[in-house]
């Protein structure tokens, strides 16, 4: 699924990195832990979350996730999305809370991360 | 930076508490073994550890240093903080332990995953810690 198709299914706004929406997603995760977005994705995974400080972005460097989707309506400051353009990565703002965004999402065909180890994976 | 035929050296001083530079250190890793050519794999285990470790610094010391040596083998990372150091290092390691406060949290950090995320990404990984003087990890990840 591409980028621009997740911006049509949560009626997302693009707050910085309209340039790169003909980017491919495979799968997404939902955290407001930065740890477990450390421990779990990988890359051409979505992360939606309700947290925006810049270690949000920080952690996304880290592991190249190229596109962060802000849930619950939250506007992160100038200095996260500058330093968000700086790394090249997407931001997305939708109004839906996580549960409903990544329901709107699996409803539409993306799938969650993969977890190794764990017994269900869906 | 110094370098030699052989090796790369990389020296950053991390502060206590300033979240908004948390980071930059891993960053400017993470840019230098991408300008190496290390395959992504194995920067994405040093950014974790080294991006980890730094939150560490920041979150639970009076501030620290990273060292980090990149050779043509591997990437040895030195972490090392002035304080307070770690009461119980068992418990540190258990995944979902940790001492970190609220302000921390609300910050997406201190559920008690940095020192094992550490861990696993690390080939080698040794911990010592001595309460009141502070803590030292030495990590050495594999470039093959």
């Amino acid at each position: 699924m591409k980028l621009k198709e997740i911006k049509e299914i949560l009626n997302a706004e693009v707050l910085t990195g309209g340039e790169y929406l003909d980017r491919e997603v495979h799968s997404a995760f939902g955290s407001d832990l930065m740890s477990d977005v450390l421990a779990f994705v990988d890359d051409g995974t979505i992360l939606l979350t309700g947290l925006t400080n810049p270690q949000v972005i920080r952690t996304a460097e880290m592991i190249d996730l190229f596109a962060i989707i802000f849930v619950r309506g939250k506007k992160p400051g100038e200095d996260i999305l500058k330093l968000a353009r700086n790394n090249k990565c997407t931001i997305l703002k939708t109004d839906h809370i996580l549960f409903t965004a990544s329901g709107l999402l699996y409803k539409s065909g993306l799938r969650g991360v993969k977890i190794e180890g764990a017994k269900i994976n869906d | 930076m110094t370098k030699d035929s052989n090796s790369m050296k990389l020296n950053y001083d991390v502060d206590s508490n300033d979240f908004t530079r948390a980071g930059e250190a891993s960053s400017n890793i993470k840019k230098i073994l991408k300008q190496l050519g290390v395959a992504s794999k194995v920067i994405r285990k040093v950014s974790i550890a080294t991006y980890e470790a730094e939150m560490n610094i920041a979150i639970h010391s009076y501030g620290g240093k990273i060292n980090v040596e990149i050779t043509p083998k591997e990437v040895q990372i030195v972490v090392k903080d002035n304080g307070p150091g770690i009461k119980d290092v068992n418990l540190a390691m258990k995944e979902g332990y940790s001492t970190a406060t609220e302000r921390i949290r609300e910050l997406g950090f201190g559920a008690g995953m940095g020192l094992p995320n550490i861990k696993k990404c690390a080939d080698v990984f040794e911990l010592k810690s001595e309460e009141g003087k502070g803590t030292k990890v030495f990590i050495k990840i594999f470039l093959n």
